[in-house]
């Protein structure tokens, strides 16, 4: 311990005589660890994104879609087949277990006229669940009720564009607007959920009861339903939520166990893997980038080393003539290459968080970076001290001093 | 006579391979330095004497024969042990200096100590005494750059000194130094000298080997002569010599 202690002041002291070089040598290292720690911290950032707009679509969130028709080896996309029903709504509101909430959903696109103003928009036909599902909070005004829904009163509850398009800065409470040939009142603003995750506008939207958007908005009959909107208990239900949602409907629609499903559950958890595979893929060939520069920075370092050790021949030789045993020439070599290399991490992980932060306010996301990546970071760059040094240093350790004095 | 010996050789023979030519550097060379004795080795260049002191200094292993350093064999020793009897026992004084650059001239003598584990303020004082003993008090800080020749030699001899050696191995001590700075080295050999320490001075210079008490001969890799003489005085010569114009 005492023999590194008076070591690594040697290694400092021989740096020091090469500032400007030191500092060069460095530079590839600075740059992978700076590479490393922005592709590390822009991927956890723009997972945190992704996360965020996932949320909210609602968590713990599985979509019942009709089945497809398959007519002649032409396949049909969902609502072509069989459609799905009221009843089966009904019978996961009661035979789903590990499902909280579900919901009926409709929709069309019509324009929505207030007085002289217009504009197009979805409207929405559901229940009071469906706020639920999709954890939607109300701005102003309510929500519509549950003995609205069932009785299909003529209210709705507009998202924040509509309200923004129709009424500008005057109150939208209580006003009445034309849905179609509807008249509807206006009973709450929903909170704005912002973009989603493909970029659509969500708070363009009208929802009204669904029975009010079937019956009385579209003229049909309340028997068929779009998709169901389903939401387990919590995100360790959602498989079993699945499971059991699919045998209820199986059963519903009088499937025999050979026939495949007339219907499609999704889960979004499947919908954020992938969209988190695709992110960790391009995170990995980043971090690919990031390892190839850290290998250059390690074969400069060597480089360096080489050639300082070349260049310092006859002080080697004076060191080992005096007494230097080998371990400690190569012990001193070996130091001065961590030291620049963990200098350079150092330089290189606060250039990367400086970049980070930069990169972060610029594409709008969180700065996430955990410690233990720094740690990671910190730990390579001495690594790399320590590979890409040993043979320099001992190559010099290995000297023959009679030699090395006499090198001009 | 009746001191110890400290250098014992017996049937020294180093061969050197060069290419496809075998040169034989030293010949079953025989040589006994008693404790405290102070050495000059004069030969011709190529002659062999500077491979003579690599072997007393354990800087180069023998082909052949026997080296007892007090008594102990070092020929067969190994490299480690080798460095920790060059640490502990010798000191050196190379041809040219060989300070290391930019790098104050109490570092360079303090050196040694750090191979020695020596606590680095023991380190600074002991360098500080050694520097202060060859008259360089109060140029600690100062680098080979902004030392004289002699200066730089007082340096080396320091450095050499500072581990406390019972030998000092001085190659071509004098060899880039002018005649008073030369003689001022001497002084300070002899002054080492008379405080105990044996000396073996390498010189090509009939003026230098003057200054020590027996003077060997080496041509072609054999001691060809071997004489005990009365050494001249450097402090007295150096009285007689003009002062430099500063």
């Amino acid at each position: 311990m005492s023999a590194i202690a008076s070591i690594v002041p040697l290694a400092f002291g021989a740096l020091r005589r090469n500032r400007m070089r030191s500092l060069l040598t460095s530079l590839g290292v600075i740059i992978g660890v700076g590479a490393l720690i922005v592709t590390v911290a822009s991927g956890e950032g723009s997972k945190a994104v992704l996360e965020e707009q996932l949320a909210t679509l609602g968590t713990n969130l599985l979509i019942v879609l009709p089945g497809s028709s398959t007519l002649g080896g032409v396949r049909g996309g969902p609502g072509t087949g069989k459609p799905l029903t009221h009843a089966d709504l009904l019978a996961i509101l009661k035979g789903a277990s590990a499902a909280r909430y579900a919901a009926p959903v409709d929709r069309t696109v019509v324009q929505v006229v207030l007085d002289n103003q217009n504009w197009l928009t979805t409207v929405y036909g559901s229940t009071p669940d469906f706020f639920a599902i999709r954890e939607w909070a109300i701005a102003r005004g309510r929500l519509f009720n549950g003995s609205e829904s069932d009785s299909g009163a003529k209210v709705c509850v507009i998202g924040q564009t509509v309200a923004a398009q129709l009424f500008g800065a005057s109150d939208p409470l209580g006003q009445i607007v034309r849905v179609k040939a509807m008249p509807c009142e206006v009973v709450g603003v929903l909170a704005s959920k912002g973009q989603s995750s493909q970029g659509q506008d969500q708070d363009d939207l009208v929802v009204m009861p669904w029975k009010t958007y079937k019956s009385r908005m579209m003229s049909q009959s309340p028997l068929y339903v779009g998709s169901i909107l389903v939401s387990a208990i919590s995100p360790d239900d959602v498989s079993h939520a699945e499971t059991q949602v699919t045998g209820i409907l199986r059963q519903q629609h009088r499937q025999s166990d050979a026939e495949l499903d007339d219907f499609t559950v999704r889960n979004l958890a499947d919908l954020a893997a992938t969209q988190e595979k695709s992110a960790d893929a391009q995170a990995g060939m980043l971090l690919n980038v990031a390892a190839v520069s850290l290998l250059v920075g390690g074969i400069g370092i060597m480089n360096i080393m080489l050639v300082s050790v070349t260049e310092r021949t006859r002080e080697i030789g004076i060191r080992l003539a005096i007494g230097a045993s080998e371990n400690k020439v190569l012990l001193q070599f070996l130091v001065e290459a961590v030291v620049l290399s963990a200098a350079g991490g150092l330089i290189g992980i606060a250039l990367g968080i400086g970049g980070s932060l930069a990169l972060a306010s610029a594409m709008g996301w969180p700065f996430v970076l955990t410690p233990f990546w720094i740690v990671i970071a910190f730990g390579i760059s001495m690594a790399i001290g320590v590979i890409f040094g040993f043979y320099p240093a001992r190559k010099a350790a290995r000297m023959n001093p009679i030699d090395a004095l006499r090198f001009e | 006579m009746a001191a110890e010996p400290i250098i014992q050789l017996a049937g020294i023979t180093k061969t050197y391979q060069t290419g496809e030519v075998l040169v034989h550097a030293l010949v079953d060379v025989d040589l006994t330095v008693a404790k405290g004795e102070m050495v000059a080795i004069m030969g011709p260049s190529g002659s062999g004497k500077s491979t003579l002191m690599n072997v007393i200094g354990c800087l180069d292993r023998p082909t052949k024969g026997s080296y007892r350093f007090e008594g102990r064999e070092v020929a067969t020793l190994q490299k480690s042990e080798l460095s920790a009897l060059r640490l502990s026992a010798f000191g050196f004084v190379f041809q040219g200096f060989q300070l290391i650059a930019r790098t104050s001239a109490l570092d360079n003598v303090a050196l040694p100590l750090v191979y020695a584990d020596v606590p680095i303020a023991e380190r600074k004082q002991r360098a500080k005494e050694a520097l202060g003993r060859v008259g360089l008090a109060g140029r600690e800080a100062a680098t080979a750059a902004q030392l004289s020749g002699g200066q730089q030699q007082r340096v080396a001899i320091a450095r050499a000194l500072v581990n406390r050696p019972r030998l000092i191995l001085a190659d071509e001590p004098t060899g880039a130094l002018d005649t008073r700075t030369s003689v001022e080295v001497l002084v300070l050999l002899q002054s080492l000298h008379a405080s105990g320490i044996s000396i073996v001075l390498v010189t090509h210079e009939p003026d230098i080997a003057v200054y020590a008490e027996r003077r060997l001969v080496v041509r072609d890799g054999r001691i060809v002569s071997d004489e005990k003489q009365t050494p001249q005085n450097a402090a007295a010569d150096l009285t007689t010599m003009p002062e430099k114009a500063a």
